[in-house]
């Protein structure tokens, strides 16, 4: 497994990037933190509907999108909040699409990100069709698509990988191994050795970094990515990372987890080794980080309160957004809700 | 006017259509070299080359979302499920991904989509390629559905299928695929939505869907030779978007409706065009709304039973004459 910055924040290797780029992925981190944790909050107080939870999981998100140019495609899932809004998906179109509204799914111009898939595993499909245009236009952008272990049970990984080899097609694939689908453990999942190891069966490379070692993910995806862009075709990453909270705010993880692994799981937390990492070159404080706190705070607030102040979608757009142009079917359909 | 088999006319759709637009592509398993395998792709690798018509691995659904992903960044695409079977093995892709992609993004994004299947029985395949499940696609919102009965309407309909911003589920039915038609020379666009009345007639109506339509017509010219019963036969072409008003028109003037489906009895396209006309047109009605279907039954794979299981020009032509009687 690849990795540069070790749990203890002591360093590996000659980091790629500097004290500073560090710090600002750092502060991005913190930032997805801050909004997960409003998120949870948010739901429970009744004002989003289920929410799917990211924190541990913000040094593989924040690390590979850090690695995308900002035209790349990317797929994601509904756990990928922090490497869409690194992407450039905004949080408050997030929130309001949590809210319950599809106005939430839809970018600003110019934002490659898809809308999080709801399904598990469609996305890596659509990403493989959003290279194969990219390659029939003759750009190079790439696309990327993240996804969980638990996917990769799903056919369409087989399909979306197999496709895109044969293909040979400019796509990232980015298994977030959380180590649970749900409740159901990586170890029961496959009996595959490591899940990087299928990339073998479909003629392409598979590698595994340390999900939680943001700057070890942001090198790994960075060489994929520039793979894809030179025509070198698909690539496959695994990031070893894990799920600190629940499945989603209708489970209860100690149902089915251990609190040790949890724990041992802690202590590898993505932003505590960088945040060592920083303290010993000088380069984190306590008013630093709280300012940082702060200002991601204040940035999360404002957009819940953007998403919280658009008015309720209307009879006409339940019906108006169905096709281009509402059938003779659908308008009769809207007269009738409309009376 | 050429004289085209309705195989040639889907290929010359396609062709049309692509030779119009540049960066229209196609994609599906043995498409490209093998010219389909049922001959509706012939020529076209040699016209257009390996980047616009391209063989896929056996990966139902990874045609169809490669075929998503590639439309919503505005490159059109056409995609063929062999057998209209197979649709169940990316019913995903079709039912949760690409019919409601434009919705979930609040109308943004657009999937210029066509995805061409082969459709129907009375070709002996046997219940696991035999279907007609256009009433899966049909009960799908989200989607447009259409099955053209004749060589022109196919390339009509190809084009205006391929010309629509929104995904179209096109279904060719494999045992028209060797009936002869004339086609205009010239470019051919229909509109979706548009039924056609390919018999006019006073005492009935009978509405019919691709192999049903030449069945239905051949049962009129009896039940007037025969019996002195007038029949008016719409081919449907589009369900969705659904001619209603042509339908209802009909209706107004001949007071009853017979529907043709190869579609199994239960939720069959002809029990909505029931519905919609006992609603709307109840009070025009002098008699009961007839389907005539397939029973609810597994296409069978004998002769025999196939032929008496999907509906004949005997059946259409028996049930007009006694209920009318």
């Amino acid at each position: 497994m690849f990795s540069l910055v070790n749990p203890d924040g002591t360093v590996r290797d000659r980091l790629p990037i500097s004290i500073e780029e560090t710090k600002s992925l750092y502060a991005d981190m913190v930032e997805s933190r801050v909004y997960d944790h409003k998120s949870m909050a948010l739901q429970r107080q009744g004002r989003i509907a289920t929410y799917a939870p990211f924190e541990g999981q913000e040094g593989a998100q924040i690390g590979a999108a850090a690695a995308l140019r900002s035209d790349d495609w990317v797929a994601g899932t509904y756990r990928d909040a922090a490497l869409m809004w690194k992407a450039g998906y905004p949080w408050d179109l997030m929130v309001l699409g949590r809210t319950g509204d599809e106005r939430g799914g839809a970018p600003p111009e110019g934002v490659n990100v898809l809308p999080a898939c709801l399904t598990v595993g469609g996305h890596m499909i659509h990403a493989v069709g959003l290279a194969w245009a990219e390659k029939l236009k003759g750009s190079d952008r790439i696309a990327f698509t993240s996804f969980g272990d638990g996917a990769t049970s799903e056919g369409d990984f087989h399909e979306a990988m197999n496709f895109a080899a044969v293909y040979e097609l400019p796509v990232v694939f980015f298994c977030q191994n959380n180590q649970f689908a749900i409740s159901y453990p990586r170890s029961e999942q496959t009996r595959s050795q490591s899940i990087a190891a299928k990339a073998e069966g479909y003629g392409m490379p598979g590698v595994q970094v340390d999900g939680n070692d943001v700057i070890g993910v942001l090198t790994t995806v960075t060489e994929a990515v520039a793979g894809a862009r030179e025509g070198e075709g698909p690539s496959f990453i695994e990031a070893i990372t894990y799920r600190m909270g629940p499945h989603t705010t209708a489970d209860d993880p100690d149902r089915y987890r251990d609190d040790t692994d949890a724990e041992d799981w802690a202590a590898k937390d993505p932003l505590l080794r960088v945040r060592l990492l920083l303290e010993k070159a000088g380069g984190w404080s306590p008013e630093w980080q709280a300012e940082l706190e702060s200002t991601a705070g204040e940035r999360i607030e404002e957009a819940v309160a953007t998403a919280e102040a658009v008015a309720e979608p209307t009879v006409g757009e339940m019906i108006g957004r169905v096709f281009a142009q509402p059938t003779d079917a659908l308008l009769a359909q809207l007269a009738e809700a409309e009376e | 006017m050429a004289e085209l088999t309705y195989r040639e006319a889907v290929a010359a759709g396609i062709a049309q259509e692509m030779r119009r637009d540049p960066s229209l592509v196609m994609l599906g398993e043995d498409v490209a070299a093998a010219g389909g395998v049922f001959k509706t792709t012939v020529g076209l690798l040699d016209e257009f080359g390996p980047d616009r018509v391209r063989d896929t691995p056996i990966s139902e659904q990874a045609i169809l979302g490669a075929a998503m992903g590639a439309s919503m960044t505005g490159v059109p695409v056409i995609a063929e499920i062999m057998f209209s079977d197979f649709l169940a093995v990316c019913w995903d892709m079709i039912a949760n991904e690409i019919a409601k992609s434009r919705y979930m993004t609040d109308g943004q994004v657009s999937f210029p989509l066509v995805i061409r299947t082969a459709n129907g029985g009375a070709a002996r395949f046997g219940a696991q390629h035999s279907q007609s499940v256009e009433n899966w696609a049909m009960m799908i919102p989200g989607l447009k559905v259409v099955a053209p009965s004749t060589p022109a309407d196919t390339v009509a309909l190809m084009a205006a299928a391929v010309r629509d911003p929104d995904p179209v589920i096109f279904f060719e039915h494999k045992s028209l695929f060797a009936t002869k038609g004339e086609v205009p020379e010239v470019e051919v666009v229909g509109r979706l939505g548009e039924a056609s009345i390919v018999r006019e007639g006073s005492d009935a109506t009978v509405a019919a869907l691709a192999l049903m339509v030449p069945r239905a017509l051949e049962a009129a010219d009896r039940l007037q030779q025969e019996e002195g019963i007038s029949v008016e036969v719409i081919d449907v072409r589009s369900l969705v978007p659904l001619d209603t008003k042509t339908l209802l028109a009909s209706v107004e003037k001949t007071s009853r409706l017979f529907t043709v489906e190869e579609n199994p009895r239960l939720c069959g396209w002809g029990a909505e065009l029931i519905s919609i006309v006992g609603e709307e047109a109840f009070w025009n009605l002098d008699g009961p709304l007839v389907r005539i279907t397939t029973p609810h039954i597994p296409l069978p794979a004998a002769a025999s039973l196939e032929d008496l299981a999907i509906p004949s020009v005997d059946r259409i032509y028996e049930t007009v004459k006694s209920s009318l009687r």
